[in-house]
């Protein structure tokens, strides 16, 4: 950046050093993601276990519908695009035709859970070896802030305007406690981004699976709950309290299954 | 041993044509009248260092075949009818991310359920583009078991040449039909080597196969900025555009023909018979069958415009009538029969509305 | 001191970085960048170098120097 050169301050000074940058798998562009929007702290997270394990360069990215359309405007990566719900099953096929890529999907709640059900869960249980990333912020984004599969029980959405109910809407279905049931899973997760802790946990997590994907031992999965401001008409530190106060009780952090742990056998030839 | 005339199906025809021309993945879901194309590809892709997956819906094989062919791999998938309405947005994204694959359809009876037997009910949606947006597929209609086997052939290279999906439009007698034809690659064939030749351009890989300057690809169909999409739209028109070329037929006795017969497919070898029958009692009859219904061989057709008169015989309530009339842009009279889908129809069965139309003023 | 810099077209004012801070020491800077937003600031007060507003960033648009050696 040529205002990066003219400013100093951007470089360490004498006695300092550099201890948090941008991971350079990920491109310079502002991010189009609204003010507080955790898509940015996702993808920063992507970016920076992709760059640690040093796989960026046969990296495949798909990418689905809704506010994470645009996910591949960000990294530096190749990438193809799906149909809403099907970046599992666009994986897969990339899977299958590249065996020494790391193929990964990032997809929100409404995409994976509600129209990719059906190719999530079967690319899961194949034990496709690829890295699912869903961000679930418990509304469809991208259309206006409509109830989805996740949407908390009395939650107003646009769709559910006096909340979401139970009789006529289900509850909020547990993706990570679901795939974790399947055979083909190596590992699968649930963390949360609404906090530093939190945030350093997801990391770790992510990288777990991703590490599962390179290893070979099948379908690596993690959920993020994610803020969502806009759609939630709330300010992004209200928004965080919403995580931590009502979304934490349902959606339980933890991991659900891990194939390199004892009992968690997964293991695919 | 592959040269010599076998007896097989025209579903095998296609399995092997795949397999010979270098298809590497097949995704699918089982449907009739086409199951021994997923159940020999099964057995005989692993083996050639393929994939075989048995996917959980046809919209979950379109879509694999999305991702396969993004990296540059051919790669198939194939179905019937009501399985290839579930992959019209598949192909739809294909088209517009300039995305090549080969989508056989071995069309059953329709609307809705239908029924398992022959029908060329799936016409527009094959030519038409069949999804959303203003989109074309390469359709390719074999009549022969030998046809179901050079056409893989034609289908991958044209797919990987424009990157775009191809599909092969057969049906339930063209699929299930037993006749001797032989594996050797048509003329001109391309190798598995040029095939990939023709995806360097474009296909994803991961950056770091196109060596140290390699920079980030993306497959996309998505453009939202004012203008962006009229200007990627225009690409894909003359893609469109350049597509003609491609147009294929196959005409015989219409040289001194008063009328001349169009029909595709399992319909076109049918009425090639009745036409030779009656041509040896004395009527001055021809047929014209494309090979290509998109792009539709148009200009050879208008070229027989002048003195004749046309009869269209489809298996379906009208549909191809409709390109020859486009084609023929009024020249000539066009006369239309259809066969309803369901019926296992002899040459016999044709002869009647053949006279009707040279009868017909 | 350690100090955190702004990349100042990146940030769109969300403040969970003034939320994160352990040393309170973030506050919005009264300034708009570019895109409309109110930036955020150091304000006096000692920065530990911990990174815990970069790590809350959702605009990647925090760098972060630690004073002393590795």
């Amino acid at each position: 950046m040529q205002s990066e050169r003219r400013n100093a301050a951007l470089r360490p000074q004498k006695g300092e050093r550099l201890v948090f940058d941008a991971s350079p798998v990920l491109n310079e562009r502002p991010l189009h993601y609204c003010p507080g929007c955790h898509h940015g702290i996702a993808h920063r997270l992507v970016a920076e276990v992709l760059h640690e394990l040093q796989v960026a360069d046969k990296a495949i990215l798909v990418a689905s519908v809704g506010c994470s359309t645009f996910t591949y405007d960000y990294f530096n990566v190749d990438s193809v695009e799906s149909p809403h719900g099907r970046a599992c099953a666009v994986a897969t096929g990339v899977r299958r035709a590249r065996p020494e890529a790391v193929v990964f999907t990032y997809q929100g709640d409404g995409d994976m859970t509600a129209i990719g059900a059906a190719e999530s869960l079967h690319a899961a249980n194949r034990g496709e070896k690829i890295t699912a990333v869903l961000i679930n912020n418990t509304v469809y984004g991208m259309t206006g802030g409509q109830m989805s599969p996740t949407t908390l029980l009395g939650q107003k959405t646009t769709t559910t305007q006096a909340g979401r109910t139970m009789g006529n809407d289900g509850g909020p279905i547990h993706f990570a406690e679901i795939l974790a049931q399947l055979g083909g899973v190596a590992y699968s997760c649930r963390c949360a981004l609404d906090s530093v802790k939190h945030v350093r946990e997801a990391k770790k997590a992510l990288r777990r699976a991703f590490d599962v994907q390179i290893a070979g031992l099948g379908f690596g999965f993690i959920e993020l709950l994610a803020g969502c401001p806009t759609n939630w008409h709330l300010d992004p530190i209200a928004a965080n309290k919403r995580i931590s106060e009502a979304m934490i009780p349902v959606f339980p952090l933890g991991v659900f299954k891990d194939a390199g742990q004892e009992g968690g056998g997964a293991r695919h030839a | 041993m592959k040269k010599e005339r076998v007896l097989m199906k025209g579903n095998e025809a296609v399995a092997y044509g795949a397999l010979d021309a270098g298809c590497l993945c097949y995704f699918g879901y089982p449907i009739t009248p086409q199951n021994e194309i997923p159940e020999m590809l099964s057995a005989l892709l692993p083996d050639a260092g393929g994939h075989f997956v048995q996917a959980e819906s046809e919209v979950g094989a379109i879509n694999m075949l999305i991702g396969a062919g993004a990296c540059g791999v051919a790669a198939m998938v194939s179905s019937s009818s009501c399985g290839i309405s579930l992959m019209q947005e598949g192909l739809s994204f294909m088209a517009g991310s300039h995305i090549p694959g080969v989508v056989v359809n071995m069309t059953r009876g329709g609307p809705g359920l239908g029924d398992i037997s022959p029908s060329q009910g799936d016409y527009f949606q094959a030519v038409k583009g069949g999804g959303h947006g203003d989109h074309r597929n390469l359709v390719l209609a074999p009549s022969t078991v030998q046809e179901c086997y050079d056409f893989m052939f034609r289908a991958f290279a044209l797919a990987f040449t424009y990157a775009n999906p191809v599909m092969i439009l057969g049906d339930a007698v063209v699929g299930q039909i037993k006749e001797p034809a032989r594996r050797i690659p048509p003329k001109g064939a391309l190798s598995p080597g040029k095939l990939r030749l023709l995806s360097r351009g474009w296909r994803i890989e991961g950056f770091g196969a196109r060596g140290k300057n390699g920079q980030p690809r993306l497959l996309k169909s998505v453009y939202l900025a004012e203008g962006a999409l009229a200007e990627r739209n225009r690409i894909l028109i003359q893609k469109y555009a350049d597509m003609r070329k491609e147009a294929r037929c196959e005409i015989e006795d219409t040289d001194d023909a008063e009328l001349v017969v169009v029909a595709f497919g399992s319909i076109g070898r049918i009425a090639r018979s009745v036409i030779r029958e009656l041509r040896a009692g004395g009527r001055r009859i021809g047929l014209f069958r494309p090979l290509t219904l998109y792009p539709f061989p148009d200009a050879a057709l208008r070229e027989l415009a002048p003195g004749r008169r046309f009869l269209v015989l489809e298996q379906n309530a009208g549909q191809m009538v409709e390109d020859v009339r486009l084609a023929l842009e009024g020249r000539a009279r066009v006369f239309w029969h259809g066969v309803m889908p369901g019926l296992f129809i002899g040459a016999n069965e044709l002869e009647a509305p053949i006279l009707a139309a040279f009868g017909e003023n | 001191m350690s100090r955190i810099v702004f990349l100042e077209e990146r940030c769109k004012g969300c403040r969970l970085c003034v939320e994160a801070c352990p040393a309170h020491i973030l506050r919005p800077s009264g300034r708009f960048n570019r895109q409309g937003y109110e930036m955020m600031e150091m304000s006096d007060g000692k920065c530990t170098g911990c990174a815990s507003c970069a790590a809350m960033c959702p605009d990647v648009a925090i760098r972060v120097f630690r004073q002393g050696a590795a």
